[in-house]
């Protein structure tokens, strides 16, 4: 064992990651055949059909939770990803504070699009 | 990082070639990995040509053979010979397994043998296993109960004691555990699939009453959740047992008890 941790007894977490992992999964597989069957029905669609779509109160909501749950599962995927392959400690830690502090901005920057059109914006 | 390539002193270089003394019709050829530590060379792989004819129907057997007759300095464990004492595990043609439950006749062509995967070796054919043992001893494999001893023995109904089959005859030969990539890359945290399956055997038995501190210990990203459930511990054990299922059975009591 790591010398370091060897001694430090168990960390008491990790079901609540394993657990949201897997929620996030299922609700992400209905969503996104939602998505596709949506955006596949809206090909061909002008700008105007596709803003109004989006627009309405059910896929505003969806939409923002599409991207909520993704960026989510993303971020826990990673991290064990991380986890697993990257063994120098500092590395790592800096490498999961990139990938969390990118995730965050970007699900900000998703989330703050879909709502700007649904409030309006153009 | 995780290195991906052998360094430099464990590349594999071509070793002696042993052609078989008799005229035998069912020769077979058995490719051994070999390591010396004591002559600073590389490992190398020595190929022994066996008559079949001449040889037990197991891969022990030729491994015996090699070195009754051919290759004293051969080095291997092996006890029971019949599947029960886990000494024997190896990686025989690409598989890990057990040397004398395993058949010549079930690999085709050429026999390549090979210590278990990602250990560290200790001569030829034999790794140490003293981390895998430190982890068991982690779990607590025995017994524990907080009332006092019973004038008989512990009762079990028949359901409880069912829960048990499918745990208890786990060999601990690591057949599972050096076949799970998972474990390759965290060795020093991560239990690997034959500890939690033992870990599973406390947790499931009735007359244990220290579950909840059993998954305590286990509770952590390391030691449990680094199962990806890649289920190679599944396909590799000897003895037909499901680790990846007891892990998953631990996952389920943890998150029902959150």
């Amino acid at each position: 064992m790591k010398e370091s941790k060897k001694n430090l007894g168990s960390a008491k977490y990790g079901a609540h990651h394993w657990w949201h992992q897997r929620v996030t999964a299922v609700a992400l597989t209905f969503l996104c055949i939602w998505l596709i069957i949506s955006l596949t029905l809206l090909t061909g669609s002008s700008y105007d059909a596709a803003y109004n779509w989006l627009k309405h109160p059910l896929v505003t909501g969806l939409s923002i939770l599409v991207v909520v749950f993704t960026i989510y599962h993303l971020s826990l995927g990673l991290q064990v990803i991380v986890e697993d392959y990257i063994h120098t400690e500092i590395t790592k830690v800096i490498t999961l504070m990139l990938i969390n502090f990118s995730c965050l901005l970007l699900g900000l920057t998703c989330c703050l699009s879909i709502l700007f059109v649904f409030f309006g914006g153009n | 990082m995780v290195e991906f390539t052998l360094p430099k002193n464990s590349k594999i270089k071509k070793g002696k070639k042993h052609p078989s003394k008799g005229v035998g019709k069912t020769n077979k050829n058995f490719k051994v990995y070999r390591w010396n530590p004591d002559d600073e060379k590389n490992p190398q792989l020595d190929t022994f040509e066996i008559n079949l004819d001449d040889c037990g129907p197991m891969v022990l057997d030729a491994l015996i053979k090699i070195k009754n007759e051919i290759d004293p300095t051969l080095t291997f464990r092996r006890s029971c010979r019949e599947g029960v004492c886990g000494s024997c595990a190896m990686n025989i043609d690409g598989t890990n397994t057990l040397a004398c439950t395993k058949s010549i006749e079930e690999v085709k062509g050429e026999v390549s043998i090979f210590p278990l995967p990602h250990m560290h070796v200790v001569k030829d054919l034999v790794t140490d296993m003293k981390k895998l043992y430190e982890q068991y001893a982690s779990i607590k494999p025995w017994l524990q109960s907080n009332s006092t001893n019973p004038s008989k023995e512990r009762s079990q109904s028949k359901q409880e004691r069912a829960k048990l089959d499918g745990l208890w005859e786990c060999i601990l030969c690591a057949c599972c555990s050096t076949s799970c990539p998972s474990y390759w890359w965290n060795p020093d945290r991560y239990l690997g699939p034959a500890v939690l399956l033992q870990a599973y055997r406390w947790i499931a038995d009735s007359r244990d009453e220290k579950t909840g501190e059993r998954l305590d210990n286990l509770e952590d990203p390391f030691r449990l959740y680094r199962c990806h459930t890649i289920m190679n511990c599944t396909s590799a054990c000897p003895k037909g047992l499901n680790p990846a299922k007891a892990i998953a059975e631990t996952k389920k009591l943890m998150h029902e008890r959150r």
